[in-house]
């Protein structure tokens, strides 16, 4: 079953590189965003990632065979749930812990920017003491790094915010922070482990912004996220579930090529006698029917719909064909996967 | 309230370490207080010299263990066994029994057998006062005639028996552990804590750059705490230092580098600062209440007398009451000089090898390249 799986993650990453590399753009506006949509940067680092890594902890494997390129000059995302592997990838691509199975390939650690899911800042410094150390530990000194660090700063939006504890900042700030720290040595690979995890939406995309700035002048990046809306707007997606790749490519051509078609059955609520309970809007007794798990397991609610993938391309009764995104992807290579036949 | 208690046991069945010092501690005081705590001293080294050394030698009473007779010698060699800390109590036999030119000297740095001795020659002399005359002139002195031939004892180093006076070279001792130990275990978890010392295991830092980076301030603050230390007990506390700074300093260094290693040892076994602070008063009480500091090592059980001598403490309450009080010369401290280098170089190494474990997981770090595990790869 996982053979099948991996060809054909490895056939639909075959097919993306040969569609071309894109930076996705969602979300993430103006010059920044058009910054960051050329793909292959004169110059850009090289190809960083991993190769048949796995990791394992005590017994417990944490990660089994996983490959992955982090090209200079663009965003690759690695997503999944808690414990799926992912902050495993990117402390073995930082090169801070040892695989026990496969490869490496990153460039010296002082060319590395990383950013942990811890956010790795000193909370009881200021925030130029943060980045005088970052700075220094990478060899920055006099007025090349106060210069380096005022315009993070200002890029960050953090300028009136220089001499603050970096505990005393919100937590999206903390994490712009951190960002600056792992960028104030221009790093050829960036590794961020969740940096916008817990961050409000306008930090959010103000961290996007940035991320996509650092790609579009030239270095690696590799985002590790819980947020498919996220990973949706990097060039590769790796999708990690148990420490196994699920799926992986570029994630249009992951959309496009997502096997047998996904539909729309709406909900409505009914009141019924004090309880609720949900029904299809349209021809009712054929909904009952859908929304029956036992004959319509392949379906999961997206708003105030029904989502139900049909593996043939059958509609189910009721059903329009659903427009799909990432999300829907990764639920369908799920379901897939946990297909007895598949 | 009782999901609460449930809740605890349970919270404290996962939580090993408090469970282990729960049930370790109160094990801990038993020894402590039931076999090595003791102010009652039964026997105190002696040492005799001068010509009738033998002869007095045999007749002190049982309290007085002797541990060296030496006809030949004379008053110096007594001064100097006291001030190597050899014996607590000297006595310089008289030249013959009607010559009145013997002499007591006590170590006034070891408090309680110094005035268990003032009191044991003083009933001694009481007893020989009151006996019969016939009893000195019968040949065989007796332990009556020894006290009639024993002047009042000298306290030599301490004369006042002022607790401050060794208490503060101790003191320098306890200094040293909390900053080494706690302050540095608490400064190298609390980085594991905020997920900074991940950070730092990236960054293009060698392992033993972070090791000595991380200690460095506090090996500063420890030598700046114990120079205030020493420093009050000179001039408020009118304590004396009368041996080499030079051998004092490097005590004090080989002493720190233990402390330190202890601590870099407890950080890396410990997640939280509550678990670092806990394995730190473990390792802080047996050195504070077994070293010598409070209870004199030759009071303990020989049971536990042992453990005195695998804690580092008790070297270096060797070292500084020597140097400082009794003006050791560097000569006869070798060998807990060279206790303090040898457990230093195991702690040390011990530390260095488990934090490198943590710091440098990836193996070489500024060649950049790749890991390869398994199969080959070149890299790139």
């Amino acid at each position: 079953m996982w053979r099948e799986r991996r060809r054909r993650a490895h056939e639909r990453r075959r097919r993306s590189t040969e569609s071309g590399a894109r930076v996705a753009e969602h979300g993430v506006s103006g010059a920044a965003m058009r910054e960051a949509s050329g793909v292959a940067m004169p110059g850009a680092a090289g190809d960083w990632g991993v190769s048949g890594l796995s990791v394992r902890y005590g017994r417990h494997p944490a990660l089994v065979d996983v490959t992955l390129a982090v090209p200079g000059g663009a965003i690759t995302a690695v997503v999944g749930s808690d414990g799926s592997g992912k902050t495993t990838l990117a402390r073995a691509l930082a090169g801070a812990l040892k695989p026990s199975a496969g490869s490496v390939r990153r460039p010296a650690s002082r060319r590395i920017g990383y950013v942990s899911a811890a956010a790795g800042v000193y909370r009881d410094l200021t925030v130029d003491e943060n980045l005088e150390f970052t700075g220094g530990a990478y060899g920055l000194r006099g007025a090349a790094l106060r210069q380096r660090a005022a315009q993070l700063l200002a890029r960050i939006g953090l300028t009136d915010a220089h001499d603050r504890l970096a505990g005393d900042l919100s937590g999206g700030m903390r994490q712009k922070l951190a960002f600056a720290m792992a960028v104030l040595h221009e790093p050829e690979l960036l590794i961020l482990d969740e940096p916008t995890t817990g961050v409000d939406p306008v930090s959010r995309a103000e961290l996007w912004r940035l991320i996509a700035r650092a790609a579009a002048e030239g270095t690696g990046v590799l985002f590790a996220t819980s947020y498919l809306d996220e990973a949706e707007r990097a060039r590769m997606v790796l999708v990690l579930d148990r420490g196994h790749e699920l799926v992986s490519g570029d994630p249009i051509d992951i959309v496009a090529t997502l096997p047998g078609a996904v539909f729309t059955v709406p909900i409505v609520r009914r009141c019924d006698g004090g309880s609720i309970e949900r029904h299809a809007a349209a021809e009712p007794g054929a909904a009952e029917a859908v929304l029956d798990g036992r004959s319509a397991p392949h379906r999961w609610r997206r708003g105030a719909d029904w989502r139900v993938w049909s593996p043939s391309g059958a509609p189910p009764a009721g059903g329009t064909a659903a427009r799909v995104d990432l999300s829907d992807a990764v639920i369908v290579a799920a379901l897939q996967a946990g297909e007895p036949t598949a | 309230m009782w999901a609460i208690v449930v809740k605890e046991f349970r919270q404290l069945r996962r939580d090993r370490r408090t469970v282990a010092m729960l049930f370790l501690l109160p094990f801990l005081f038993l020894i402590v207080f039931g076999y090595a705590a003791s102010f009652d001293v039964k026997t105190v080294p002696t040492v005799v010299v001068g010509p009738l050394a033998t002869t007095v030698a045999a007749r002190l009473p049982g309290q007085f263990d002797v541990v060296g007779v030496h006809p030949a010698e004379g008053y110096a060699q007594a001064f100097n066994e006291l001030r190597d800390g050899k014996a607590i109590i000297a006595i310089v036999s008289p030249t013959s029994f009607a010559a009145g030119d013997a002499q007591i000297l006590i170590d006034g740095t070891e408090l309680l057998a110094a005035r268990t001795a003032i009191t044991g020659f003083s009933q001694l002399r009481s007893g020989a006062s009151g006996a019969p005359a016939g009893g000195q002139t019968s040949g065989a002195a007796t332990a009556v005639d020894i006290a009639n031939l024993l002047p009042t004892p000298r306290v030599l180093f301490n004369p006042e028996l002022r607790t401050s006076v060794i208490m503060i070279p101790g003191l320098c001792g306890i200094i040293l552990v909390f900053v080494g130990t706690v302050a540095t275990a608490l400064g190298v978890v609390r980085e594991r804590q905020a997920g900074t010392l991940e950070q730092l295991a990236v960054m293009p830092f060698r392992a033993w750059q972070v090791f000595l980076g991380k200690i460095a301030p506090y090996l500063l603050i420890a030598v700046i705490d114990m120079a205030l230390i020493v420093g009050a007990g000179l001039l408020v506390f009118n304590v004396p230092f009368r041996g080499s700074v030079l051998t004092f300093a490097l005590g004090a260094l080989l002493f720190l580098f233990v402390t330190l290693g202890v601590g870099v040892l407890i950080s890396t076994v410990s997640q939280t600062q509550g678990q670092a602070i806990q394995l730190s008063i473990m390792t802080l009480l047996p050195q504070i209440l077994l070293s010598g500091l409070f209870f004199p090592l030759y009071s303990m059980a020989a049971g536990v007398r042992w453990i005195s001598y695998v804690l580092p403490m008790t070297y270096f309450v060797k070292v500084a009451r020597g140097v400082m009080v009794r003006g050791t010369p560097f000569v006869e401290l070798w060998f807990p000089l060279l206790m303090l280098a040898v457990l230093g170089t195991v702690v040390f190494t011990l530390s260095v090898l488990r934090f490198r474990r943590d710091l440098a997981p990836g193996g070489a770090k500024d060649e950049g390249g790749s890991d390869v595990a398994g199969a080959a790869e070149a890299s790139t």
